[in-house]
């Protein structure tokens, strides 16, 4: 029996194995497909977020201007003839667009077609007007071609974000409107323009008049203060606990806080400003201080960790030799360690700064989230940052807000890339190998 | 600003104080600067802390009790029949007296006697700030001038500077200890008040969410609930739609890199998944309001279903793309720290590559990975933006991903954004929902650091 089947059943076993071998290579191919996909599933959604970030946003960089003519009326601007900047700075330039639009569409009649009308400019059209004036008074008297904004409907239209075959109760922008807009269209009265309000004006409810400078310097300062409080407390503990803390309890203590500390959520940090910082020492609300000082307390332990290793990286031969020739511990650790493990140290402090400069949470607790129109001038003004303004421009419901949101975003994750690539220049330029 | 300029003032002097240490210690050394204890600097770093620590403590003192004290005279300046109304009423006056001080806007008709307190206040507040930048500087002048007297050559200087850094260094350690101890104590402390008013137990165990307390007695429905466990059930569900998007990709992508990629996909694969750690929560909360809801809505709509515009699905799904980078680096770090012996053991069995990782790296790297897997987990329960921007803010109690739930650090943030008076309930309960998310997510990383490192040191 058993001589007679041996070979069939090696032969059978052969098979069987040449057959699971098979299914294995199978399930290894799977396997590995799988590890790709999660990959490519990674790679492709990082690229879907900032794909539709920069398509959508692309847009805020530029605004749509229209050309009028308006006849700079010297009994408007400046009746009594005095030149004086003041009294040319307060006249109703508003009134001269909304004159000059009159004539260019004569047959528009009735209070509500004259509003709309006059809707298709900017709220801040006048502005442009005065600025001109004021850069150059000669023109006054004289019929002069300006670009001014235009309205945030007018500026989404012709940007192509309202669908202008859409039924018109649909649309925010009405008949006429576009009536007007293809007419100005074909005068070649219509151009979109570099955005400069954009980046030099502080917030806004009018989107066309909304910047992001003021959120810039608000951020600048916040960074600031964190800085000028992380740096300097987060190098002396990192130097404290690495180079000269007995082993012991407390040491203990502190290490495992700071690594905890370094996973708490950064909303606690918010709720503990406002109970401590606010509530108690009764700093400003709004200000950038107390944002500052929130953030540095939630990217120290980042820093410390950072200057840690940073230390840490410094073979002990170096502070051996300079103990030798008789340094005290100190002069060892100024003189020597930290000068070498300086490089190590600002990498891990701008990566602080990265994460603390897109940090939203804890400041909407310390009354960080107000409408600032004013760009701050110090520490104590009432400030927001640049997240804080996302977040408040994601809630607007203007239509042309989304692209503002998605402008600043641009340039948040601009100013992101920027402190990375420097951190990574810096670790490539200084690192040591020892 | 007036204060920077003090600190400007108090930096040039601490300057100048060097110099003035630094010369004096080599006029006193008679030309041979060997016969100094110390070398010249640290004679001149002595005079600058003398100069510079009791004039900025004693800055930083007033500025902690000005405002107290300021506001204690102006209260005891204020006619007796003020002085006796009640605590809310009395502090609503107070600001408004600021406010007309500092000239901003005032609620109320303002009156003689309120513009004289307002007067009065803006002229203490005034006095008190000329006198502390007088008395600060006039301390730093005298620290600058005794330190410089007892400059001799027997003083130990260096000495002296090297203990007063190293009592700077400890401190400097400690601050990461104070914020514990002040996070505890704030959330403690302000959750006691909340649970003077609201038991504990129909906190944490209530079924009903509807924080609007009453503004008159009288008032009709808005008795304010406070039960939060349909909070912590709609962030568990966020939560675990987060989990159920990052652990598959996240896990996979750190097997593929750690054992399967050639180098050079590796250093550009990598780098590209630290952004998506690095890309700010509020631009995820934007995506997910903006590009990922409205998809999930339309998908939605079109298979017949009825999908909440915040629903859950949207918030976890770009929280689970969000911490996706925490799981795949923390994990690919665990699996690299498999011995090599493990790896050639399985090999050299004949196992395929795939069944070396499945059946022996991963069992390996098991408690490592489930460490990452809690710390990825209490980063997503922290979370805020992404939900305050893409989930619901009524408190429903519900398992359907498609419907709006809110979370805990939603209702935090809605509770705190805005003007409220402090000690209502209503702003109290934030800080006890932050004291459960506090308590929460500490517990999970004090669980996943321990874990990790045992892991670490069983390889090690």
């Amino acid at each position: 029996m058993t001589d007679s089947t041996a070979p069939t059943a090696a032969l059978r076993r052969a098979d069987l194995s040449e057959e699971r071998l098979g299914r294995r290579y199978a399930a290894e191919k799977r396997f590995r497909a799988y590890g790709l996909m999660a990959i490519f599933a990674a790679l492709a959604i990082l690229g879907l977020l900032i794909g539709t970030i920069v398509l959508n946003g692309y847009t805020a960089f530029v605004q749509t201007h229209i050309a009028v003519p308006v006849y700079l009326d010297p009994q408007v601007i400046d009746p009594q003839d005095t030149n004086d900047p003041q009294i040319m700075g307060r006249a109703d330039y508003q009134g001269l667009l909304r004159t000059s639009l009159r004539d260019r569409f004569p047959d528009v009649s009735g209070r509500r077609d004259r509003l709309k009308l006059y809707g298709i400019l900017s709220n801040g059209a006048g502005l442009d007007v005065r600025d001109a004036v004021l850069s150059d008074p000669s023109i006054i008297g004289t019929t002069q071609t300006l670009w001014v904004k235009s309205s945030d409907d007018i500026d989404s239209l012709v940007k192509g974000y309202i669908d202008r075959t859409l039924p018109e109760s649909d649309r925010r922008v009405k008949d006429n409107e576009i009536v007007w807009i293809e007419a100005l269209e074909a005068d070649g009265a219509i151009e979109t323009q570099f955005n400069t309000t954009f980046f030099t004006a502080g917030d806004s409810r009018e989107p066309e008049q909304a910047g992001i400078w003021g959120a810039v310097v608000g951020s600048f300062y916040t960074l600031l203060i964190t800085l000028v409080l992380t740096f300097p407390i987060g190098v002396l503990s990192a130097v404290y606990l690495e180079e000269f803390a007995p082993k012991n309890k407390w040491t203990d203590l502190i290490e495992v806080n700071i690594n905890n500390l370094a996973a708490v959520p950064s909303i606690i940090f918010g709720l503990l400003g406002l109970a401590v910082f606010l509530s108690i020492f009764g700093l400003p609300r709004s200000a950038p201080l107390v944002g500052g000082m929130v953030l540095a307390l939630m990217t120290l332990p980042t820093i410390i960790i950072a200057a840690r290793a940073a230390l840490k990286a410094v073979p002990p031969s170096i502070r051996e030799a300079a103990l030798g020739v008789g340094a005290s511990r100190l002069q060892v650790v100024t003189h020597h360690v930290l000068p070498l493990a300086l490089p190590g140290i600002m990498t891990g402090t701008i990566i602080g700064m990265a994460q603390a400069l897109g940090e939203t949470a804890p400041l909407l607790m310390i009354g960080m989230v107000a409408f600032i129109v004013d760009i701050p001038g110090g520490v104590t003004d009432p400030a927001t940052v640049l997240p804080v303004q996302i977040f408040l421009w994601a809630d607007a419901p203007e239509r042309a807000f989304v692209e503002k949101t998605n402008g600043a975003i641009m340039v948040l994750l601009g100013f992101l890339i920027l402190m990375n690539a420097l951190a990574v220049l810096l670790r490539k330029r200084f690192e040591r190998q020892w | 600003m007036n204060s920077f300029l003090l600190i400007a003032i108090l930096l040039v002097l601490a300057s100048v104080g060097y110099q003035f240490g630094q010369r004096r210690a080599r006029s006193v050394s008679g030309g041979h600067p060997s016969t100094l204890h110390s070398r010249p600097q640290y004679y001149g770093f002595y005079v600058a802390l003398w100069c510079g620590i009791p004039s900025v403590l004693l800055m930083a003192l007033w500025l902690i009790l000005e405002p107290h004290v300021a506001e204690w005279m102006l209260i005891s300046n204020l006619p007796e029949d003020i002085q006796s109304l009640p605590e809310d009423r009395l502090s609503l006056l107070l600001n408004d007296v600021k406010n007309l001080a500092s000239g901003n806007i005032v609620s109320r008709e303002v009156d003689a006697s309120l513009q004289a307190a307002a007067d009065g206040y803006a002229s203490v507040r005034q006095i008190g700030n000329a006198a502390m930048t007088v008395v600060a500087i006039a301390i730093a002048v005298l620290g600058l001038a005794f330190a410089r007297k007892r400059i001799s050559p027997e003083l130990r200087a260096r000495n002296l500077v090297e203990r007063t850094v190293s009592v700077l260094m400890i401190i400097a350690s400690t601050i990461a200890i104070l914020t514990t101890i002040g996070i505890v104590m704030s959330l403690l402390f302000e959750a006691m008040r909340f649970f003077a008013r609201v038991p504990w137990y129909e906190f944490l165990f209530g079924l009903e969410w509807s924080p609007q307390t009453a503004l008159r007695a009288d008032q009709v429905g808005a008795s304010g609930a406070f039960g939060a466990i349909p909070l912590f059930a709609g962030t568990l569900l966020i939560t675990f739609i987060a989990m159920c998007v990052a652990v598959p990709i996240g896990l996979f992508s750190a097997i593929y890199m750690s054992e399967y990629a050639p180098q050079r996909m590796r250093a550009i694969v990598k780098p590209m998944l630290e952004i998506l750690a690095g890309v700010p929560t509020v631009v995820y909360g934007f995506f997910a309001a903006l590009t990922v809801a409205p998809f999930i809505r339309r998908t939605g709509e079109s298979l017949g279903m009825t999908v909440s515009s915040e629903s859950a699905l949207a918030a976890g799904v770009v929280m689970g793309i969000m911490i996706i980078p925490f799981v795949s680096s923390l994990s690919d770090d665990v699996m690299n720290a498999v011995p090599r012996a493990l790896r050639d053991g399985a090999f050299a069995l004949g196992a395929t590559k795939s069944e070396t990782i499945k059946q022996v790296i991963f069992p390996a790297a098991l408690p490592g990975i489930v460490g990452s897997l809690l710390l990825a987990m209490s980063r997503a329960i922290g979370e805020t933006m992404i939900v305050v921007m893409a989930a619901g803010l009524a408190a429903n109690l519900t398992a359907d991903p498609l419907e709006a739930v809110t979370t805990v650090t939603v209702q935090i943030v809605t509770l705190l954004v805005g003007d409220q008076e402090f000690d209502s309930a209503k702003t109290l309960a934030a800080f006890a929902l932050g004291l459960v998310l506090f308590a929460v997510t500490l517990t999970l990383n004090v669980i996943a650091l321990n874990v990790v490192r045992r892991y670490r040191e069983k390889y090690d």
